[in-house]
């Protein structure tokens, strides 16, 4: 049986579902620097990302069930609204550079240290490619939830969302 | 299996200061816990026999709704090990079908 | 036999919210609970909640309960623990037991916030030790730090389901796959989007045919199911695990409320039986309200709103609030439920919501 594409069968956002939901820049935005790119393709009732955004790029309004829509030019891709999704489902990505960088909540024990080698996975959960890690931000606002960045051949831009969890076999 | 790090509750800080004794073995354990949580942390999950067909069962609901859990506790049987916090040297026993009052030997 | 005002039967988030504004309103309050610690089940919800800032959206659950038990000791709530209800008889009689003795208590107004429990699932096995609700495997590992086990399967991809995966993979375990048997996922894909890159497999139109083991359990066989339910021959799978947790649903605990004589209609997006009750969460009993999920399952957002609006509403009832200042809070307190209803996960509850109200409606 084939399997269907889609956020409520997959439990991830296809292609198509991403190409259409307001959260998601363009392609000539995300060669320019780094942009918030949002995961977030279900109305449901939510919106702290609205209010952590300090540059106002990002609107959910009401009711709060709308999707987030970002403003690209508005989004400067600082980063701060990827911990205040409680769904974990912002990222930044910068395609700007000769290599991808791509940041990514992350709540598991032990965190990479920076400069690591780490294995760089796919919204599945495949490791796709090796990837080097940039930065590791974390803060009291973040309130445990550490925000790191790889850097990633620039052709996994739009596939690599996380690294695999550390001390796995 | 105890959870010693946590990338949102942190390390744990408390430590294991107390015995119980279940089934002759003894079995470190931290005072205030369910008594469960030290079996689990001991690697046990068998917790009673039932009466008539003397299948296993452990824990279920870990809120003291299903008394899958209960065992004999200082001599006093079905007590729910989910909701009972542990004491030093207490004296646990699997229960068997309704359990007996008073300590075995 | 002692008194007091308002009797609040359940230290959750409904409880504890319910005592929070009814003692800042001025009244005398008293909550009882069965369990060592207060805060229900707000204190194993390690992940940050959802809704607006009003709602305390981007707290962590664990966060949330703290303050609301910071609340009630400054407000000077008598809060029992190890407190048993079994029984409410007439006048705002509530007997319960504590420290082995039988003790009573006489209040003017009951708030029954009891909460619910975790639905259980029949199939060859689901008796074996290692076989366990999600709920329960929460409990352990983000209250007691113990983990049940270290190779689990879940059932069921609810909020619940999903939210526990990953919860178990943070406390160290690995989730070897969830499977759910409706054809696709129930609760939300930014909950499911987690455990899929965390590797983890959501296999839908899929069940338990059997679990494995003797003493404990030892695997699981699942099984694919047609459009129509039906187990597909040949399509089994057999994983090696040491737990399955199940997180097939909840069920109001009701028992207090059907004893203290309230109406109930049968509403199933609501977990079955639910107490009818006005939108004041006053039950068809005069002077009993309820707030939480024993009033219909939904979650802790939305029980610490109702939780208030009876907490007003009871204060308001004792002569607590002067000229139109009740009316407002319970405004608002309605505006920010609806609030939580709303989008294609929420219409389903707020329907079934107004069903509940109807219910009232056609009472009187």
């Amino acid at each position: 049986m084939m399997q269907k594409q889609g956020v409520i069968y997959q439990g991830y956002p296809s292609e198509e579902e991403l190409s259409r939901i307001p959260g998601v820049p363009s392609d000539e935005r995300i060669k320019k620097g780094p942009v918030a790119f949002i995961e977030c393709a279900q109305e449901i009732p939510c919106n702290p990302c609205e209010e952590a955004c300090p540059f106002k790029a990002i609107t959910v309004g009401k009711p709060i069930t709308n999707l987030p829509a970002l403003d690209e030019t508005k989004c400067t891709g600082c980063g701060t609204c990827i911990a205040a999704c409680p769904g974990l489902a912002i990222f930044v990505v910068n395609g700007s550079k000769e290599k991808a960088e791509i940041s990514f909540p992350y709540e598991y024990y032990p965190l990479p240290e920076k400069g690591d080698e780490v294995d760089c996975v796919d919204r599945e959960g495949r490791v796709v490619t090796g990837g080097t890690v940039l930065r590791i931000a974390k803060s009291q606002k973040y309130d445990a939830t550490a925000v790191i960045t790889v850097q990633v051949p620039k052709e996994y831009i739009k596939i690599v969302r996380g690294i695999k969890r550390l001390g796995r076999s | 299996m105890r959870v010693l790090h946590h990338p949102i509750l942190g390390d744990e800080t408390r430590k294991t200061n107390a015995t119980i004794t279940v089934d002759g073995r003894e079995i470190p354990a931290i005072e205030g816990e369910p008594i469960a949580a030290a079996l689990l942390a001991a690697g046990i999950k068998k917790f009673r026999e039932t009466p008539k067909h003397h299948k296993p069962r452990g824990i279920f609901c870990a809120i003291g709704r299903c008394t899958d859990c209960v065992m004999i506790v200082d001599g006093v049987p079905n007590v729910r090990t989910c909701v009972t916090p542990v004491r030093d040297g207490m004296i646990i026993y699997t229960q068997k079908g309704l359990g007996k009052w008073g300590v075995e030997k | 036999m002692k008194n007091t005002e308002i009797a609040i039967i359940g230290a959750g988030p409904a409880g504890l919210s319910c005592a929070v504004e009814a003692a800042r309103a001025g009244a005398q309050v008293t909550v009882l609970d069965e369990n060592l610690k207060p805060g229900g089940q707000l204190f194993k919800q390690i992940h940050k909640f959802f809704g607006s800032r009003e709602h305390q959206a981007g707290i962590r659950g664990f966060r949330i309960g703290q303050n609301l038990l910071e609340e009630t000791e400054k407000l000077g709530v008598n809060v029992l623990l190890s407190a048993s209800v079994y029984g409410i008889y007439e006048d705002g009689l509530i007997a319960y037991i504590k420290d082995g003795r039988d003790h009573t208590l006489k209040a003017k107004k009951i708030v029954i916030a009891t909460g619910a429990s975790e639905n259980a699932l029949a199939f060859p096995g689901c008796t074996l030790p290692g076989v366990m609700g999600a709920g329960a495997a929460q409990t352990m590992i983000n209250v007691n730090r113990v983990l049940p086990g270290e190779k689990i399967l879940m059932v069921g991809s609810g909020n619940v389901g999903l939210i526990v995966s990953y919860q178990l993979l943070q406390a160290g375990a690995d989730v070897v796959a969830l499977i759910e048997a409706a054809p696709k996922i129930g609760g939300y894909g930014v909950h499911a989007a987690k455990i899929r890159r965390a590797g983890v497999p959501i296999y839908t139109s899929t069940t338990i045919k059997e679990v494995l083991g003797e003493e404990k359990v030892e695997g699981v066989v699942t099984v694919s199911l047609d459009e129509k339910w039906r187990p597909l021959e040949g399509s089994e799978k057999e994983f090696r695990v040491d737990t399955v947790c199940l997180a097939v649903g909840l069920s109001p605990l009701t028992e207090l409320a059907w004893m203290a004589g309230c109406e109930f209609t049968f509403i199933p997006a609501l977990g079955g039986h639910v107490p009818i009750h006005d939108s004041n969460m006053e039950t068809t009993v005069p002077g009993i309200y309820v707030a939480g999920d024993v009033t219909g399952v939904e979650e802790a957002s939305s029980a610490m709103e109702e939780g208030r609006l009876a907490g007003v509403a009871c204060a308001e009832s004792l002569g607590y609030f002067e000229g139109q200042k009740a009316l407002e809070l319970k405004q608002e307190i309605w505006r920010r439920l609806d609030a939580l209803r709303t989008g294609p996960f929420g219409e389903a509850r707020f329907r079934a919501k107004n069903e509940q109200l109807n219910a009232r409606r056609k009472l009187a």
